[in-house]
Parts: structure tokens; sequence; C-alpha cells
């Protein structure tokens, strides 16, 4: 059974590389830029996680 | 500030190799992920696309998504429709094996949903992609 977690991994790590296959042309950049958009993802889904704590809280 | 001497280096856009269709690699990679790609020689790109997607969609499914379907009033459910309908054959599949869920019943059925039409979605630039590599648009390296 998945996580919210987990399956926002999943979600992250499917759009990273897709955005990273189509959104640059050389394959040394695809894999910095899907990289990027991973990190920005989850990076951004921890921060809003604990912006909505601190809120409850 | 630049010395006048030193030479200024300028953005050269690198020449792209152009197919004979790009029409039916647009059509070839909407309807199955990653065929777009496959059919312009790209089999690497073409797998982990293929992989990506078909994951979602079956992450999707796994959480009882709901599988969106034409004409019920609802604009909202028009834009999940067309949204989903990018997957190609996959949503095809998922209306004729009845697989899915017709409504979401919780919050993990509510991800399901949005997997399955962020699936379709990123399927659409996938194809989009395939063909701008078919018609020299984007350069092919």
């Amino acid at each position: 059974m998945l996580t919210h977690f987990s399956a926002m991994l999943i979600f992250a790590l499917c759009v990273s590389v897709v955005f990273g296959i189509t959104q640059r042309a050389v394959p040394k950049m695809m894999l910095r830029f899907g990289a990027l958009c991973f990190v920005l993802l989850v990076g951004a889904v921890i921060v809003a996680s604990w912006a909505m704590w601190l809120i409850k809280h | 500030m630049a010395s006048p001497t030193q030479p200024q280096q300028v953005a050269q856009p690198i020449p792209a190799e152009k197919s004979m269709f790009p029409a039916l690699v647009l059509l070839a990679g909407w309807l199955l992920p990653g065929a777009g790609h496959f059919l312009i020689g790209k089999w690497v790109r073409a797998l982990l696309l293929f992989a990506a997607i078909l994951t979602m969609y079956l992450t999707g499914l796994g959480l009882s998504g709901k599988i969106y379907v034409p004409n019920t009033g609802d604009l909202l459910d028009m834009l999940g429709f067309v949204g989903q309908l990018g997957t190609g054959l996959l949503y095809v599949l998922a209306r004729i094996f009845g697989w899915g869920s017709s409504s979401v019943v919780n919050a993990l059925g509510d991800y399901g949903t949005k997997f399955l039409t962020v699936a379709g979605l990123l399927n659409i630039i996938a194809a989009v992609d395939a063909h701008s590599l078919a018609n020299g648009r984007k350069a092919s390296l």
C-alpha cells in the first residue's frame, strides 16, 4: 500500500524523467534538468508540509 | 568592460535532422507512450518515457483513480477527460476493460485520478517532443 509520501516520490520521479527528456536536447543536460526537477518537486512538498504543520500548531 | 579584441561567443543553433514522417511520429507517440521517440531511433528515451508514463498510469489505476468519460456536462470532468485521453491506447484499454473507478471515494483515489490525468498530459508533451525532433525543430543529439 502506498503512503502519501511514496506516491509523491513516484510522481516526482516520473514527471522529472519526462521533463528532463523533453525540455533539453543534450543527454547530460537532460540528466541535470531531470535531477533539478526532482529535487525541486520533493523539496517543495517537504517545505509545504512543514508550513502546514506550523499553521496547524 | 569587455575588450574589443576579445572574440564574442554567439550561440549557434545546432542543425537538426529532419524525418519524412513527423505526423506519424506524433500519432504513434500519442497512441503508445515513447513510440514516437522509438520511430526516430531514440530508443533509450523511448524506453524511459514508456516506463515513466506507464508507471504513472498503473499507479493511478492502483490507487483507484477515476477514469473520466466525455459528455457528463461538468466542465472539470471534460478537462479531466481531455487530459486522460492523452494516454492514447491506455485510455481506450481502461474504458474497454472497465479499469479504474467511476467516482472518487477517498483521498488516495483523488491522488490516483491526478496520476492518470498527469500521465496523459506528460504523454502529450512526449509526443510533441518526438514530433519536434522528427520535423527538425528540436536539435537531435
